[in-house]
């Protein structure tokens, strides 16, 4: 069957020594076949012919020409053999370069970070490897593109043909076809920088601005990887993101560099599908479903998470979820961790719903179209590559066979087309004994199982051209002795032969197959099993964890009667008053109300008190620190927000209501913060206030110093070179600035635009601080820069410069009580915040600790015990002075009317450690209920129990499950690094 | 109150104007003293309203109702706390104050020694009795700790400590009263550095580790009833856990953990048995009431542990404990443990805001933790015969707004509620004056 037509492909000007130059101009027919010409037309009885190659013709009235090679292939199917886009096929992953951080580029003449490599060439490293090929032929798979998998710009792809009858110089389909990206840092490189997700952001943003400053020809100098990237901008360009978060995250930097991504998704993109669709991008989909867990084990199944055992039942309805969203995807084995796993997953999306158009067109047409390829691939149309696969009937199909991957009109057998299948359940008698025996994989990889009585007997069996040989160990087994069978199998219902006995005595052999009857139970249960394993998908929560809301709460118009209002305002407490929420606001505060809309809470005995606010806090964010530099203000925790975190839920059900997420403490200047409202269930970028004031961290002391590190590599290491890194980029920032609003044009730089902000008053700095010394310095050189700190937050040696701070204008955001943890919080005290406050500055109390910031008010309360500040002023500690520390006093942190309805109810006074917050409201929703937290926790408990019951029907089916993954998620400090295990620091 | 007029009243000035320097432990009590009118909080679960306590050579002689309770002697100060609490000084439960003055200074931490099976380590001779961090326990109403070492499958001996000493051995009240034991995880951590998938996986090596365990004990209990001639300083330690003089204390969190746990101790024969931690042992209370195993609860402010468990799940343990009548104390294990142990009180305090009552939640941390460390002969309650170790505070000592110390003694030693944090806001505060009087 396999067409040797090697010469066929010779390039014409290389020279022949190995015979005469010939050339085969022959057209091959493949008639009577279904043909998918395309996804969208199939013929019957049709004709594919074709030469070279390529597809000449294809249709129900093809004329064959006299000088053709005639296929019958009745009865058979055949489609355009499948693309995948992402693969890595052929190239082998780098080496790691070395451990340790290192802070400068270890190249020249290339992009200063050793990270960005748009110069890379695939082909450069490319070896056409015919094993994987084979593996992928097996999948349907007849092209495939391939990149170096390494690095946040990797550089070009190219486009290979699966072709093993053929070299490279036809097999390689276009070299160049593709420009890949990823968040993720080269292995090759030691470079610190980027060190976080959002590190990895700001450098792309920063390339493409550098790129575009390039190209018009503003340096003198030559960088090679700016050259590349703007030489490779006309290529499909693919991103690499590997989950809906990192989608979205990518989508985002490349529409502000005007650049359309096609995104590598993670498989979850039906947890928020609606941010999904608003990408307009078209998403390279794995189809990695995870097995069902092994629950057998109660202990140990206690510890799976709801969301795990939830994915494992969503999974599979994401591509038809997609689809019927209408997002465009390809499908492709990108993240599979066994590649077989490829058929199983796709027929589990097809019966989750996936349409089978929709699935052929994700591995043909739409491949095709991204890669600018529909003239040649994707479908059977005259002029394509002769890429098609022979399958026994619909593709789709549990029980379909691919008999061969044609391609470049090279034929790649998988199973012999022509073999005659003798699966089946035969019975047949031997010397009085009455056997069983059923065969399986006949075509393919034969196998036989023997049982005589109750016995299994150990067997082989060969075939092969229409004969079987069976032998098999006698049933008695203290002997090693063997029957032998030779039988011919040309009427399909039976097996016609001898058999030859250990004593040397033939006899003849006949074996019946099972009647249709009971072939048809087996098809039965079959079909049972199939449809009990399409579960019907349990509904999507947002977010899609335990506690998430399956419809998202509305506002309400909210009448509480009779409380107690801390009101924040010149009213001070009031006793036995009601308080109106409507259209999100305060809309009354007073005695007597009523407004007919209103649900009417009784809050008898109880407390109401503006919502609390974190003004230092590292929950629900991806990643916190970009420590590659000394300086990341480019960064921002805008783009990592995690609205999936547990912890805002818990933080809610403490009463809080606003947090900003800060930054960490690992450099001197920090990234920039994320202020959020904790709306549970909305997705990140709704959780960030509208026209948010703008805030960078700033850091001191040890952390920055990196006085625990062991190596000590980056400046500064001392108090002395923090200064100077300040007074370093302020007055370059300062020149920028001055360039920039000189009108001459400049390169755009993020960082300077950051730090020019904060020289015009645009952006206030909250800084991490200690000791006196630091605290005092960076006021000065805030002072010699013509700009006041915002906030010094930690501040805990606030309470001996209390009156500096008060004269600069700064606040003070501390923790209440927390010290003896590093050196330099030695003199740390609890009445830190008396003090400060007593002085005059606005005072704030902080967690940076998810644990911590549920109890905040607990927190405040210390400081009437500490330093016996007033109750009504402590409780201002964790809600109007952070507001005013945030700028956001005129929206939050006090019950005055007008302002967003961000209240909790407490059930006792608010600052004692008996209360319990029964209803945390944002703007007039109410995000936390007591009472429907109860309902959610038996909910929690029963799909659980769903669950599990599911996943052990899985196991006894005996399906592959895997073993149990508890889910641990690592709580973010200050010196929290993405993918690292960090001890924690403050 | 008449039988008072006629006694020569002297009232105690508050520590704070007393002058003693701070870390100056407090001289043995020579004069008999009254503290009269409070509202004396037990610890057994009993209150008594305007009462009399007198104490007398560190002791307590006398405890009830003012009305009935006649007050004759003379000489004897009388401190009136009409409107205050009373309350047995709060015990630290698996603490290790002392034992690191700064966390992150390696220099100033003697937690753990090295080695998995350190039996003969004995936290008590490290216990720094001049620590700041002590001393800033004591206004708040913490004056007792166990000091505990930490690190490895046997960590070592603890003893157990009054946080108002000159050295150690003032230090110790009970030495060397028990073992402590990390037991093996049920889940461990892909080594990541080698590429391995760092995620929790079912600890593979569980079997295998229990058994070195059973293993260790076994030869331990060989050794000692041998003859000993060749010394075995680690097997020696082990002989208090099988004559029933020391205490064991385990470690476990999960509910397989901690059934393995106190299967293990039964089959070791050991009678005095804690589980240390005890994430999930709301779910195995059967287990812990049948045989009779105490709970030394993880700390109430720490986060759940899973996604899917409740909010509240660390805060309302304590009530499934105590509701299913298991003996149970709080400890203070965690991040930034020795500087929170001052929190304990709030600890406790949280356990009420989620079902218990303030008196059942006072236990958690005096008459509990008293017995079962085996010191409630001594301390734990406000009880005639017992070590005159409790403070004044002006109002619910429970409650972060109201726990405000006025007077604290330990064995009848009245102690200076005067830190390195007190003095730094003095000072501070009289800049501040200074600066407002000058202005005017």
């Amino acid at each position: 069957m396999l067409m040797c037509s090697f010469s066929l492909f010779a390039q014409d000007y290389f020279p022949s020594n190995t015979g005469v130059k010939s050339k085969n101009t022959n057209y091959t027919a493949l008639t009577n076949a279904t043909i998918h010409v395309s996804p969208t037309e199939v013929l019957s009885n049709a004709t594919l012919l074709i030469k070279d190659g390529k597809v000449v013709n294809v249709g129900t009235s093809v004329n064959i020409p006299k000088n053709t090679t005639t296929i019958d292939v009745s009865g058979k199917t055949i489609y355009p053999s499948f693309i995948d886009i992402y693969t890595t096929f052929g190239v082998k992953n780098p080496e790691r370069g070395g451990n340790g951080p290192r802070y400068g580029a270890s190249r020249s003449g290339f992009y200063w970070n050793d990270h960005v490599m748009p110069e890379q060439d695939v082909m450069a490293s490319f070896k056409y490897d015919s094993k994987s090929a084979t593996e992928l032929h097996k999948l349907g798979f007849g092209v495939v593109n391939t990149h170096m998998p390494d690095g946040i710009v990797r550089g070009t792809g190219a486009l290979i043909a699966l072709n093993n009858d053929a070299d490279n110089s036809l097999r390689v389909v276009d070299g160049e076809t593709t420009q890949h990206f990823s968040f993720r840092k080269s292995v090759k490189s030691r470079q610190s920088y980027p060190s976080s997700i959002m590190g990895s952001m700001a450098l792309l943003r920063q390339m493409y601005n550098d790129a575009k400053w390039y190209a018009g020809g503003n340096v003198d100098t030559k960088d090679l990887s700016l050259e590349a990237l703007n030489k490779n901008t006309s290529l499909l360009q693919i991103f690499e993101a590997d989950s809906r978060a990192n989608l979205l995250r990518a989508d985002k930097v490349g529409d502000e560099s005007n650049v359309q991504y096609t995104i590598v998704g993670g498989g979850d993109e039906y947890e928020r599908i609606n941010e999904v669709k608003q990408t307009n991008a078209t998403i390279i989909l794995p189809i990695d479903f995870r097995l069902a867990y092994d629950v057998e084990n109660a202990h140990l199944a206690s510890t799976l998470s709801l969301s795990d055992m939830r994915a494992w039942n969503q999974e599979p309805h994401n591509p038809r979820l997609l689809a019927e969203n209408g997002i465009n995807f390809a499908l492709t084995t990108h993240g599979l961790k066994s590649k077989k796993s490829f058929k199983s997953n796709l027929l589990k999306a097809i019966e989750s719903g996936l349409s089978k158009q929709k699935a052929l067109e994700a591995l043909t047409t739409v491949p095709a179209s991204l890669l600018g390829k529909s003239d040649v691939l994707g479908t059977l149309k005259a002029g394509s590559y002769a890429n098609f696969l022979i399958t026994s009937g619909d593709i789709f199909e549990k029980n379909t066979k691919l008999f061969e991957n044609w391609v470049q009109g090279e034929a790649h057998v998988i199973e012999d087309m022509n073999t005659r299948d003798i699966d089946g359940d035969y019975t047949f008698k031997l010397a009085g004994e009455d056997y069983k025996l059923s065969i399986s994989g006949s075509t393919s990889k034969p196998n036989a199982k023997l049982e005589s009585g109750d016995h299994q007997l150990g067997s082989k069996l060969n075939y092969s051209n229409d004969w079987v040989n069976l032998t098999f160990k006698t049933a008695d087994s203290t002997k090693s002795e063997f029957i032998r069978v030779v039988a011919n199998a040309a009427n399909s219902n039976s097996l016609n032969g001898k058999a030859i006995l250990p004593n040397g005595n033939e006899l003849s052999f006949f074996a019946s197959k099972a009647s249709s009857n009971e072939q048809d139970d087996s098809k039965k249960k079959d079909k049972k099993a199939s449809e009990a394993s399409s579960e019907s998908m349990h509904p999507i929560t947002y977010p899609n964890l335990a506690f998430g809301f399956k419809e998202q709460p509305k506002s309400e118009t909210l009448l509480f009667k009779n409380a107690t209002v801390w009101t924040n305002e010149n009213d001070g407490v009031l006793e036995n008053t009601d308080l109106l929420i409507k259209n999100g606001k305060i809309s009354k505060i007073g005695k007597n109300l009523s407004d007919k809309s209103a649900t009417v809470i009784d809050a008898t005995g109880k407390h109401i008190t503006a919502g609390i606010i974190d003004e230092h806090s590292h929950i629900a964010a991806a990643s916190i620190n970009e420590g590659g530099q000394n300086s990341s203000a480019e960064v921002t925790i805008e783009d990592v927000i995690d609205d999936e975190d547990i912890n805002i839920y818990r933080n809610l059900a403490g009463g809080v209501t606003s947090i900003q997420i800060l930054h960490g403490s690992a450099n001197p200047i920090g990234g920039r913060s994320a202020i959020i409202k904790l709306k549970w269930g909305e997705s990140a970028d709704n959780l960030i206030y509208d026209n948010s004031p703008k805030f960078i961290k700033f850091a001191l002391g040890e952390n920055v110093k990196q006085s625990r590190m062991s190596r000590n590599e980056r400046f500064p290491q001392s108090r002395m070179g923090v200064e100077q890194v300040f007074v370093d980029y302020f007055t370059r920032a300062k020149a920028y600035d001055d360039a920039k609003k000189s009108g001459k044009p400049y390169r755009k730089d993020a960082e300077m635009e950051v730090l020019a902000e904060i020289l015009n008053k645009e952006r206030f700095i909250s800084c991490h601080s200690y000791v006196q010394s630091e605290i005092n310095m960076l006021m000065k050189v805030a002072e010699q820069f013509n700009f006041n700190i915002n906030t010094f937050t930690h501040i805990l040696e606030g309470y001996k410069v209390a009156d500096k701070m008060k004269e600069h204008g700064v606040g003070g955001s501390t923790f209440s009580d927390w010290w003896a943890y590093k050196y330099e919080v030695n003199d740390a005290i609890p009445y830190n915040a008396a003090i400060m406050h007593s002085v005059g500055v606005t005072t704030a109390i902080n967690s940076d600790d998810a644990e911590m910031s549920r109890r905040l008010n607990q927190e405040a309360a210390k400081s009437v015990k500490y330093g016996g500040v007033s109750e009504e002023e402590a409780l201002k500690f964790v809600t109007l002075n952070p507001a005013k520390l945030l700028h956001l006093d005129d929206r939050v942190g006090s019950l005055k009317v007008g302002k967003d309805a961000d209240v909790v109810l407490w059930s006792d006074h608010p600052l004692s450690v008996y209360a319990k917050a029964e209803k945390t409201i944002i703007e007039g929703v109410t995000y936390f209920d007591l009472e429907r937290d109860k309902q959610m926790r038996k909910a929690v408990r029963k799909e659980k129990s769903e669950l599990i019951n599911s996943m052990l029907q899985e196991k006894n089916k005996g399906l592959k499950t895997q073993p149990i993954q508890k889910k641990d998620k690592e709580l973010l400090h200050c010196d929290s690094m993405d993918g690292e295990h960090t001890t924690h620091h403050h | 109150m008449k039988t008072l007029k006629s006694i020569n009243i002297v009232l105690l000035m508050l520590c704070v104007t007393l002058g003693f320097s701070q870390q100056t432990p407090a001289p043995k009590q020579t004069k008999d003293f009254a503290i009269v009118g409070a509202t004396a909080h037990i610890g057994n679960g009993d209150v008594i309203e305007n009462s009399i306590i007198v104490v007398s050579n560190g002791k307590i002689t006398t405890i009830g109702p003012e009305a009935s309770t006649p007050l004759t002697r003379q000489a004897m100060d009388i401190i009136d706390a009409k409107g205050k609490h009373v309350y047995p000084g709060f015990i630290v439960s698996n603490g290790t104050l002392g034992l690191v003055e700064v966390d992150a200074v390696k220099a100033s931490s003697d937690l753990s020694e090295m080695g998995t099976f350190n039996p003969n380590v004995r936290s008590i001779i490290a216990y720094n009795a001049e620590s700041k961090v002590v001393e800033s326990m004591r206004p708040n109403g913490v004056l007792l700790g166990q000091v505990v070492p930490r690190g490895g499958r046997i960590t070592g001996t603890s003893s157990i400590v009054q946080y108002d000493a000159w050295n150690w051995e003032d230090a110790s009240i009970k030495t060397d009263d028990g073992l402590h034991i990390n037991w093996p995880s049920s889940f461990s951590r892909g080594r990541w550095w080698l590429g391995e998938d760092p995620g929790l996986k079912p600890n593979k090596n569980y079997s295998a580790q229990v058994k070195e365990l059973s293993d260790y004990f076994a030869e331990a209990k060989a050794y000692n009833k041998g003859s000993k001639k060749d010394k075995h300083l680690p097997y020696e330690a082990m002989s208090g856990l099988f004559d029933g003089s020391k205490h064991l204390y385990i470690n476990a969190d999960d509910a397989k953990s901690i059934t393995d746990a106190v299967n293990f101790a039964k089959n070791q024969g050991i009678e005095k048995l804690t589980i240390v931690g005890g994430y999930q042992a709301g779910d195995v209370t059967d287990v812990l009431k049948q045989n009779n195993v105490s709970v030394m609860l993880q700390r109430v402010h720490s986060l759940p542990e899973l996604e899917d468990h409740d909010y509240d799940y660390t805060f309302k343990q304590a009530k499934i404990l105590v509701d299913a009548g298991v003996l149970v104390s709080l400890e203070t294990s965690g991040q930034m443990e020795r500087m929170n142990s001052r929190n304990l009180p709030f600890y406790a305090g949280t356990t009420v805001a989620h079902g218990l009552t303030k008196e059942q939640a006072l236990k958690l941390i005096t008459l509990n933790a008293a017995k079962i460390m085996g010191i409630d002969d001594m301390y734990g309650s406000l009880e005639v015969g017992k070590s005159a170790t409790l403070f004044i505070s002006e109002g619910d000592a429970l409650d972060m707004r109201t726990n405000k110390l006025t007077h604290a003694f330990i064995d009848g030693r009245n102690i200076s509620l005067e830190t390195h944090q007190t003095k730094l806001w003095k000072r501070y505060s009289e800049k501040y004056e200074n600066q407002e009087v000058k202005q005017k």
